[in-house]
């Protein structure tokens, strides 16, 4: 028992544990500050998953195109966004079921990214990593959270401009009043599927972002299992966030801890069943959200959808 | 009685609305053909001989509509359950992992226990109900007592169950093969003894287990529980209108764990079905649900959530799945299948909803003129 709470310190105390940790809970961080803005507008998009993918897929083949990652951002981009246009168009234009629409397009992308990567097989190099100075000496937490390769730092600027957004501009009071009372929007003249359109947008393009920083920011390579689920963590830490900025970036990072322990457990030497650890994340999930779910308040129409004169 | 006649539309608005539902469907499904069509023309091949190539692996080779009888029997199922689900008001979309624990449940039956062999395949089905039913209780506990959507709790349930086969075929107490000289045993469990094989039926060549008959009247069972029993009008009144439902007295906890539980119920049965009727050679291994759960889910959607609809449905993803196998003769990569039964959902998704937009439309311009 000795030997493994030693080995648990190791653990923790080893900076590259927290490296991992960022790499990997800022990755669910850029889908999960989308996934928080398109739920404060009314929609659980279970899309945030085919946009992941999508943008990981779409920036690779514009890497390999073009060999920028800068492109390969910007075409990830666009393929976040693609899914999230199917996924604002169905439901919230034509009043599809939102989940349906959002299931199958995890499936069409799943399907079209392994259909596409068998035919284009493209491929990928991470991108160079850029020690910010003085802000990267800063022990255990500095080479961890300025240490890393550039795509990273994409994320930093993302968290208050979201914040902003939400919260200081006219159109996130908008955002938010259609995911709390539609109908008195609805009244005071907003479109309501329009700014819940938007809104899953603006998750698109960060999961987009998301997925293009998974395959050229970390991974190196494409595999159309990369994203395998971690879509559906990221709406977990919008849930363990109870709806709050701060909570939902906490809940990522956490959720990134406890993935990037896992994978630090073997390379210490100290083997647990590796299947059981990799359950890990979802069960943590699970659990944090039956105790905590309903001690915040949702947005009251979550997963509601809105149409003019029914209820 | 004058305003529900005026609310009833003319015989010839009826025919209207009918005909543009026609040309509708054809142009989503159209559009979803000619889509498919593109990514093949994308690879350089016809799309003649790539139909050519599905239908021959479907139905035509010898032997093929057999096979396809037996992938559309735990499609079926998982439709089914999804179905009961969808009727209640509850979107369970964790069949692929309830699928997975059915499979585990009759695994260990089977390999663990001794008995009979018609016994142990009878238990092994139902321990099978059970273990799914089980997985999808865990995700109704959890939106019963505590409010945490069952979307997002049994779709985090899919990749426990997962990593939880991995464990089990990797572990000597619960599923592993015992057998010290078989080299794979690390990554699959024991093979289902021959006594606990669903039987087959042979006709013209085509061999196909009782799966599909059982599925068969499962389905039946579905449709006439749904319309016909006090259980199946509590359960859809409870989808339409919980309030309502609450107000009638239907115990909506009860009723709705009940749906959930029933839903996961019967893909775990299909994980059964697919091991006990020979899906990767009788064993379990981590990788054992294929998609089965997830492309029984789109059947039930395609299905729009009508049991008996589900079964040529399922057919038809059947017929996808069997032929994409002969697709490796074409040059095409068989994953374009997967492409076209979601884009077949998405396509027939939208003319119902557009059709809903224009009544909607045309129910507000009347509340206007009045």
């Amino acid at each position: 028992m000795g030997g493994f709470l030693a080995a648990l310190w190791d653990i923790f105390s080893s900076p590259t544990m927290y490296g991992s940790a960022v790499r990997l809970g800022g990755f669910l961080a850029f889908a999960a500050l989308g996934e928080l803005v398109a739920e404060k507008a009314g929609t659980i998009n279970i899309s945030v998953e085919g946009s992941l993918l999508a943008g990981a897929f779409t920036g690779t083949v514009a890497f390999d195109m073009t060999n920028s990652t800068v492109l390969g951002l910007l075409a990830g981009i666009a393929g976040g966004l693609i899914v999230a246009l199917i996924q604002a168009n169905m439901s919230h234009r034509l009043t599809a079921d939102q989940f349906v629409v959002g299931l199958t397009a995890n499936v069409l992308v799943l399907g079209l990214a392994g259909f596409l990567n068998g035919i284009l097989d493209p491929m990928a190099r991470r991108a160079a990593v850029i020690e910010i100075p003085l802000l990267s000496d800063i022990p255990l937490i500095g080479p961890a959270l300025f240490g890393q390769t550039w795509p990273t730092y994409l994320l930093y600027p993302l968290i208050p401009l979201t914040w902003w957004l939400l919260y200081r501009t006219r159109w996130g009071l908008e955002v938010r009043a259609v995911g709390e009372n539609p109908q008195a929007a609805d009244v005071s003249g907003i479109d309501v599927n329009k700014r819940r359109r938007q809104a899953i947008c603006y998750g698109g393009v960060l999961a987009g972002i998301g997925g293009a920083f998974l395959v050229l920011g970390q991974v190196g390579t494409f595999d159309t299992g990369a994203v395998g689920g971690r879509g559906f963590i990221a709406i977990a830490a919008v849930y363990f966030g109870g709806w709050r900025l701060g909570g939902v970036l906490l809940g990522s990072f956490l959720f990134g801890l406890a993935d990037a322990f896992r994978l630090a457990l073997p390379v210490l030497g100290y083997q647990l069943n590796a299947q059981l650890l990799a359950a890990l994340p979802y069960v943590l999930t699970l659990v944090v959200m039956y105790a905590i779910t309903k001690q915040f308040r949702q947005p009251a129409a979550l997963s509601r959808p809105f149409i003019r004169g029914l209820r | 009685m004058t305003s529900r006649t005026r609310s009833l539309p003319s015989l010839s608005a009826r025919n209207r609305s009918g005909m543009e539902m026609a040309v509708l469907y054809v142009l989503s499904l159209g559009g979803a053909v000619l889509i498919s069509g593109a990514l093949v023309a994308l690879t350089g091949n016809s799309w003649l001989r790539v139909f050519g190539a599905l239908m021959d692996g479907a139905f035509l080779a010898p032997g093929r509509w057999g096979e396809t009888l037996v992938v559309a029997a735990p499609m079926l199922l998982v439709a089914l359950g999804m179905v009961i689900g969808v009727k209640a008001g509850f979107f369970n979309i964790g069949q692929e992992g309830q699928l997975l624990m059915g499979a585990m449940a009759m695994a260990w039956v089977g390999t663990r226990l001794s008995g009979p062999g018609p016994v142990l395949l009878i238990g092994g089905l139902a321990l099978a109900v059970v273990a799914g039913g089980g997985w999808a209780g865990v995700a109704a506990v959890m939106r019963f007592r505590r409010g945490v959507p069952e979307v997002i709790s049994t779709l985090l349930l899919v990749f426990v169950a997962l990593q939880v086969s991995g464990f089990a075929v990797t572990t000597d107490w619960l599923l592993r093969d015992l057998d010290q000289n078989r080299p794979s045993r690390a990554v699959a469990s024991a093979a289902l003894p021959d006594n606990i094989h669903l039987p087959v039926i042979r006709i013209f060549g085509n061999e196909f287990n009782i799966g599909i008959i059982l599925a068969l009247l499962l389905a039946g069972l579905v449709a006439f529980g749904l319309v016909r029993t006090v259980w199946g009008f509590r359960l859809r009144m409870l989808g339409h209108n919980p309030n309502v439902a609450q107000k009638v007295g239907v115990a909506s906890t009860r009723t709705g764990a009940a749906a959930l539980c029933l839903s996961g119920g019967l893909a775990g049965l299909a994980g059964a079905v697919m091991l006990a009727g020979g899906s990767s050679g009788f064993r379990v291994t981590s990788g054992f649900a294929q998609n089965f759960g997830w492309q029984g889910l789109l059947v039930a959607l395609l299905a729009r959530s009508r049991p008996l609809a589900a079964i040529p449905m399922a057919i038809l993803f059947a017929a996808l799945r069997t032929g994409s196998g002969f697709l490796a003769a074409t040059g095409v990569d068989r994953k374009i299948v997967d492409v076209v039964q979601a884009l077949l959902v998405l396509a027939l998704l939208i003319p119902p909803a557009i059709q809903f937009i224009r009544q909607r439309r045309r129910a507000l311009a009347q509340a206007g003129e009045e």
